[in-house]
């Protein structure tokens, strides 16, 4: 199989507290990711699609196209924003665990109603040391 | 199994463009990419089979650079990957097709069933991976 990744990067905050932890509960859970403040990162995401390359173009997604989807969908939506104003985030914890879904559920529809491509994975670097990544990449092993 | 992964750099230019297309199609299709533009490619082979007993490699990582170095290097780094190979002549290089070709050429020089998947890296905003699939299971 065939897949093509492209890297975005933003920076956005978050604060990992669960709407219905107690203040004593957030700490012990998430500690100091809890700060009521928030803190940020510079994220890096990483965007993989699979699919048939077309003979025509010589490509499984116009790559400008699949700018313009996430800047439309994730860009707008959450680059220098703090996550937990999102909707989404209001009975969700904004851990880079559930944003990467999150992600790859923004993805998936546009890109698949807009190209012949499917998105296969997200994988979020939130910062040098930790990576996560959501989907099953086509089951590549 | 064990996967080993060796990585070389080498640096192209290009352009995307069909000859059956005219000027205007071309823009159409490939857009900023029709000019005359270039990269500095980073490709990563990955192998994968089980070590030798005795020598405890999958393949000797100098034997995988001769082979790197005869099929990759000396036929792509610093030419024209229109001009100056003969692959692209009735498809565009897209990041795409230039790793099909890549892996077209390491499965025919490397031994059979070594080539587990190739990533090409065009910048570090995009890359294409090629992943061969594991055979049937042994029985």
């Amino acid at each position: 199989m065939i897949a093509l990744t492209r890297r975005y990067a933003f920076p956005a905050a978050h604060a990992l507290r669960h709407p219905s932890f107690s203040e004593a509960q957030n700490r012990r859970v998430y500690g100091k990711c809890a700060n009521p403040g928030g803190h940020g990162h510079d994220y890096g995401i990483e965007v993989t699609v699979a699919g048939p390359v077309d003979a025509r173009a010589g490509r499984l997604i116009d790559p400008d196209l699949l700018d313009e989807i996430f800047e439309e969908n994730i860009g707008s939506r959450f680059s220098h924003r703090l996550l937990n104003d999102d909707p989404i985030f209001q009975e969700r914890v904004p851990t880079a665990e559930n944003f990467a879904e999150v992600i790859y559920a923004g993805l998936a529809e546009p890109v698949a109603e807009r190209s012949t491509a499917r998105v296969v994975g997200v994988r979020i670097v939130e910062t040098r040391r930790n990576s996560f990544s959501y989907g099953d990449y086509g089951n590549r092993g | 199994m064990v996967r080993i992964t060796r990585a070389i750099d080498f640096s192209c230019s290009l352009r995307c463009r069909r000859p059956d297309l005219s000027e205007e199609e071309n823009r159409a299709l490939f857009g900023r990419r029709v000019a005359q533009h270039g990269h500095n490619y980073r490709l990563e082979v990955t192998l994968r089979g089980e070590p030798d007993p005795v020598t405890g490699m999958v393949l000797d990582l100098k034997d995988l650079q001769t082979v790197l170095d005869r099929e990759i290097m000396d036929r792509f780094d610093h030419r024209d990957l229109n001009a100056d190979t003969p692959y692209f002549e009735k498809q565009p290089p897209t990041p795409e097709n230039l790793a099909r070709v890549i892996q077209g050429l390491l499965l025919d020089a490397l031994p059979g069933g070594m080539l587990d998947r190739i990533r090409l890296r065009q910048d570090d905003q995009l890359w294409v991976d090629v992943i061969e699939p594991l055979a049937e299971a042994a029985s």
